[in-house]
């Protein structure tokens, strides 16, 4: 595990000042705005089922895949009306939280 | 029988359970690079000093064919003794005996010299090696981490518990520590976490050992969850050692006081800080410049090292310091060093030892992720921990002191009892480049040379308000000091605060951001 840290400035209320910075600091994730057509797993788990295909018409409320976590299946529902663009995952596949599963449009 | 024949029945059922899990398991223990549980209890303790009870204590299980098992001590042991005459209670795990399984009996020996420390109002050490509870006996032994749970959170704050991890400690197992007040850990000898390596790949197919999922250098520096690091178990013993002289027995007692000693003079508190308020420099070398012998003992000294705590002494007396670190992220107050400081502040407080805060940071870290991760809830504790804590609160701005970092570092508005500031401190709203920028934005927006004009407004607001004065003026600040100065100042108000008494409204508990 890295956590050499390096000499460097940091900006507070406009005052540059000459620090060491953290790792943690280093390598906090940049802010990116939720995007709804984009389907990520929230929880790590299991693809155990997946209902449509790419290039399918879906409504809001329609059910899209299972993802089996924590001897939980949970039911991913489409949260509006529109178009599977593609289906990033197969089947059996396990996933992280944060895997892109499928794209909407 | 004759007496003689008893005594020597005694001394030959007592040399066979003192062999725990026998030599071939305690070959084991060694081939990891680990001592067994009984040479732990003797490296830490005054020789001679250690009482061992429930030695005969045995399992009952019946399930699983356990009742053809023998298990000597239940693979834990428990008893009394001094560290440099301080009377300490202690278990230790015995990993040579069913990997240091946690079972019904095993649990009832450790509540028992838990029981016992807290009836005795005396410290508590837990040395962790085992590897979880004994599945073969079922709910009862989660029965047994529950008591243990619950005792070590009634005794929280009465006595002091120290948690000593040395081989695995997984699962329910890690709350038992996670309740205690400083929990050590060794370099490659301690693993900590909820659940391991194996269950990690198998639900989630991501790869790490154990080192890096709870090894003894996460826990000290990523999760802080580990108070002391130390390389093996022998430098572990003496961080404890030392620990045990800074505390009192419990929280009616003050620490012990020792033979006072003046600082070093190779730490020159005139020359530590430069005047640059921009400047980093190492806060520690001003602890060292004030306290009894330049001798300061770092707490969590691996985890958000951008601020600083641990214990000195100040004419003999054990005293706490918190302390911002401007060569670390500039000494900014964040969410994990808001966290460190305020638990060490509560700890403080619950055991009589006065706070001094060294203060120099230029405000809160900005960032979404900080903001993300609660840094309003999180920052919120350390002004919750000053504002109860009834302890000597003493406060030497050395040089920043801006904002919300202000009034959050044991500020006169918290109730600091003494607040001294060095002619380097700056006391402002904000710092400089900042406010000049709301203040003067008209004029410097409608200047014909907006950066000419900025860097004179700067410098007018550095002049008027970036400095002790303004604050002294209103009495906020006590005494405006000399940095050579402050040992006599510091020594002083922990003299006359001896006796201070603070009546607080009466309640069951309060509510901390936590």
């Amino acid at each position: 595990m890295n956590t050499e840290e390096k000499s460097g400035y940091l900006n507070i209320d406009s005052s540059l000042y000459k620090t060491r910075i953290s790792k943690k600091f280093e390598n906090r994730k940049h802010y990116q705005p939720a995007d709804p057509k984009i389907i990520l797993s929230f929880i790590p788990g299991t693809v155990t089922d997946i209902f449509v295909t790419a290039g399918q018409q879906v409504k809001k409320g329609q059910d899209l895949m299972i993802l089996d976590a924590m001897k939980m299946q949970n039911r991913l529902k489409c949260i509006m009306d529109g178009k599977v663009k593609s289906i990033a995952v197969i089947k059996g596949a396990k996933v992280s939280k944060g895997t892109l599963l499928m794209e909407l449009e | 029988m004759p007496v003689n024949k008893k005594i020597r029945e005694l001394q030959e059922k007592r040399e066979k359970l003192l062999l725990g899990g026998g030599e071939q398991a305690i070959e084991k223990q060694k081939a990891m690079g680990k001592r067994t549980a009984r040479e732990r209890i003797m490296s830490l303790l005054d020789e001679n000093s250690f009482n061992e009870y429930d030695l005969f204590v045995e399992h009952d299980a019946r399930d699983f064919d356990m009742d053809k098992k023998s298990l000597p001590s239940d693979g834990v042991i428990i008893g009394s003794g001094t560290i440099y005459g301080a009377p300490v209670a202690i278990f230790a795990q015995d990993f040579t005996v069913a990997g240091g399984s946690l079972g019904l009996m095993h649990s009832r020996k450790i509540t028992k010299i838990m029981d016992h420390a807290l009836k005795m109002r005396m410290p508590l050490i837990g040395i962790n090696d085992s590897g979880g509870a004994r599945i073969q006996e079922g709910v009862n032994s989660l029965a047994g981490y529950g008591e243990i749970f619950f005792r070590n959170t009634i005794s929280s704050g009465v006595i002091p518990q120290i948690s000593v991890i040395l081989g695995p400690c997984a699962g329910g197992a890690v709350y038992s520590p996670a309740l205690t007040d400083f929990v050590f850990v060794v370099d490659n000898i301690s693993k900590m976490f909820i659940t391991g390596p194996e269950v990690i790949k198998t639900v989630l197919g991501e790869e790490i050992s154990m080192e890096d999922l709870g090894g003894a250098r996460v826990h000290s520096e990523v999760t802080g969850n580990a108070h002391f690091f130390a390389l093996s178990e022998e430098e572990c013993f003496e961080q404890i050692k030392k620990l045990i002289t800074f505390i009192p027995w419990n929280n009616g007692k003050k620490a012990r006081a020792f033979e006072p000693g003046e600082p070093k003079p190779e730490y020159n508190i005139n020359k530590i800080v430069p005047e640059d308020p921009t400047l980093p420099y190492d806060v520690k070398d001003v602890i060292r410049a004030i306290v009894d012998n330049s001798d300061f003992f770092e707490i969590m000294e691996l985890y958000a090292k951008n601020i600083v705590i641990g214990f000195g002494r100040m004419g003999g007396r054990t005293t706490g310091f918190v302390a911002n670190q401007p060569l670390e992220m500039a000494g900014v107050l964040d969410v994990d060093s808001s966290d460190k400081a305020a638990r060490f502040i509560r700890y403080c407080d619950a055991f009589n030892i006065p706070i001094i805060t060294l203060v120099d940071l230029p405000g809160y870290l900005p960032g979404v992720d900080q903001e993300h991760a609660g840094v309003i809830r999180h920052g919120a504790k350390v002004l919750y921990a000053y504002s109860e804590a009834t302890v000597p609160k003493l406060t030497v701005i050395l040089r920043k002191a801006y904002g919300g970092g202000y009034i959050a570092m044991s500020s006169r508005h918290l109730r600091a009892d003494f607040v001294f500031a060095w002619p380097t401190a700056e006391i402002a709203v904000m710092g400089p480049e900042g406010a000049a920028n709301i203040i003067f934005r008209k004029e410097i927006t409608s200047s014909s040379d907006p950066d000419k004009t900025r860097k004179q407004m700067v410098e007018e607001y550095k002049r008027k308000f970036a400095n002790p004065y303004v604050a002294a003026s209103r009495g906020y600040v006590d005494a405006v000091i000399e940095p050579s100065e402050t040992r006599r100042f510091l020594m002083h108000s922990i003299e006359v605060s001896e006796n201070k008494d603070v009546p607080m409204p009466a309640k069951k508990h309060g509510l901390p951001p936590f």
